[in-house]
């Protein structure tokens, strides 16, 4: 058996830990220093998303548990569903906020585009999980928006399906399936955000006039000719 | 004729690393973000609660509205429900709707069969037993052409339309065959509590699909009439809406739009057609970045001096 302090390149777990690395560097992921401009309130609304999304998450948990007719009997029941319910309200009312502020910043520019479609697509995604959750109500508001839903989505094939008159298979959709994508979207979005940091104003020029975007590697961030670029702390 | 070389402007976008920084607490902003959003979701939870009507059974619907149910039943007999004359995925009885030259409606095909009149009427009615006349009723029906079934269905229909509250009592004397019987025996099953059950179980002992007493339901007025009342028919923006004074899904607005107008307010077509069309937005606003013009709004409109002042 040999030791060595050096890592084996080779290595899947060494490839893996430098492509982590990589994608956000030590410092990037949980900064504790933005770029100046970054002082509007504007900027809450995405962090008040994912706040908003805990209490989806948690207060849909509880209702998991204990079963999707149990808020129909227990007042405690019916509270935990009525957190539920405005959770996902403010998360929506939050995310289009969010939304808007992000459009009219041209967010996706300095390549942010896949940070832009991976919100986007979280953003209708999340529309889904919310229908699927009316469904799954199992009381007259389910019975109506079912009836009703199911001409759209048998109108262009989709119905045959994903049938919204399948109480059992909306409720799997709501629970399981929507949540899983949601929750990679979401992580996603927010590995991107770390990753391409804040965009910056229209035409703004950093001091140095430097324009190329860094490339991370994985002792630390370097720009595209390998020129080391001053870190957060090293700004400070 | 010559053209002029096309200039493409590079995203020039600097990266935000290079900028001047200043201390920011994203940990702390995540707690108090989570602490306000707390209060606000509890504070609403506890003031306002949630909707909650119940659900339509089938026994309620026979004991509020016993004339639609017997309606109902003789219109799935006849095969002019919504059900039996929908077209697939439930049926072959339409093509279905088209979104301009594609039958997507049609070509995924029947995936979940249902013949309204033996599904959701005549197999329930074979599991009463110990009623004569229901059975002489189902055996006259059963005896009977397709043609005939249909010709006694459609004149009994006409015959309950006929009348001001559609009360079978005041239906005028008729060749009906079996209709009146199986439908009256439909209202009772309804009554009894058990159809639910037989429309959702009868084929395996766990029922969790509700597709068929769904369909039932919807093919009866009185769970739109219920709908209506609380402003949730399609033309009351209802898609959006949810019942009592709830937010319901605003998100839906701009889908729930373009039905309130035409061409589609008016259009067979229109569920095809609006999907078509948010399909289309959904697009444009997930490709947003990739689009020429539309990509370059937010440079145009200028709001964002609103959120970097001093830029």
């Amino acid at each position: 058996m040999t030791t060595s302090s050096q890592t084996d390149p080779r290595s899947w777990t060494v490839r893996l830990r430098n492509r982590l690395a990589r994608t956000v560097p030590p410092g990037q992921l949980l900064p504790d220093r933005q770029p100046a401009y970054v002082k509007s309130w504007i900027y809450v609304f995405g962090v008040a998303c994912l706040a908003a999304l805990i209490y989806v998450i948690a207060s849909g948990l509880v209702l998991m548990i204990k079963g999707s007719l149990w808020w129909h009997t227990s007042s405690f029941g019916h509270f935990v569903n009525s957190t539920h319910l405005w959770s996902v309200e403010l998360f929506f009312m939050f995310m289009v906020i969010h939304l808007w502020g992000k459009f009219f910043m041209a967010a996706w520019r300095g390549r942010r585009a896949l940070t832009w479609i991976t919100g986007a697509v979280a953003f209708i995604g999340s529309i889904g999980a919310a229908f699927t959750g009316y469904l799954s109500q199992t009381n007259f508001d389910s019975q109506w928006i079912s009836t009703q839903a199911k001409d759209g989505l048998n109108s262009v094939g989709i119905g045959a399906v994903f049938n919204v008159l399948d109480t059992g298979q909306m409720l799997l959709w709501h629970v399981m399936l929507l949540p899983l994508i949601l929750g990679f979207l979401v992580v996603a979005h927010v590995v991107l955000v770390r990753r391409h940091g804040v965009v910056p104003p229209f035409d703004a020029v950093p001091p140095n006039g430097q324009l190329v975007a860094p490339i991370a590697s994985s002792v630390g961030l370097h720009s595209r000719t390998g020129t080391p670029v001053p870190t957060e702390s090293a700004q400070r | 004729m010559s053209r002029a070389p096309r200039m493409r402007r590079r995203d020039q976008t600097p990266d935000s690393h290079l900028f001047p920084t200043q201390p920011y607490d994203l940990v702390k902003e995540f707690v108090i973000a989570v602490v306000v959003v707390g209060l606000l979701v509890g504070l609403r939870a506890a003031l306002f609660s949630s909707p909650e009507t119940k659900a339509i059974s089938l026994k309620s619907w026979a004991q509020a509205a016993p004339a639609d149910v017997v309606a109902t039943a003789t219109a799935e007999l006849a095969g002019t429900s919504t059900s039996a004359s929908y077209g697939p995925p439930y049926n072959h009885a339409a093509p279905g709707q088209k979104l301009g030259p594609l039958a997507l409606q049609k070509w995924v095909g029947v995936r979940t069969p249902i013949n309204s009149a033996n599904d959701l009427v005549i197999s329930p009615l074979r599991s009463v037993s110990g009623d004569p006349s229901l059975t002489k009723a189902l055996a006259a029906w059963d005896g009977s052409s397709n043609d005939q079934q249909t010709t006694w269905s459609g004149h009994y229909a006409d015959a309950l339309a006929a009348v001001s509250d559609g009360n079978p009592a005041k239906v005028a004397k008729g060749d009906y065959g079996p209709v009146p019987t199986l439908s009256a025996r439909y209202l009772t099953l309804a009554g009894s509590g058990s159809l639910e059950g037989l429309l959702t179980t009868s084929s395996t002992f766990y029922g969790g699909n509700q597709t068929r007493p769904l369909l039932l339901l919807a093919d009866g007025a009185y769970l739109e009439d219920r709908a209506r009342a609380d402003h949730l028919g399609g033309d009351q923006w209802g898609m959006m809406n949810e019942t009592g004074s709830y937010p319901g899904q605003p998100w839906m607005w701009l889908y729930t739009f373009w039905y309130q107008v035409a061409p589609f307010s008016t259009s067979g077509n229109a569920d095809a057609l609006v999907w078509g069309l948010m399909a289309t937005l959904t697009l444009v606003f997930i490709f947003l970045p990739f689009i020429p013009g539309l990509r370059s709004l937010p440079r145009l409109l200028r709001v964002h001096r609103l959120i970097w002042r001093n830029s």
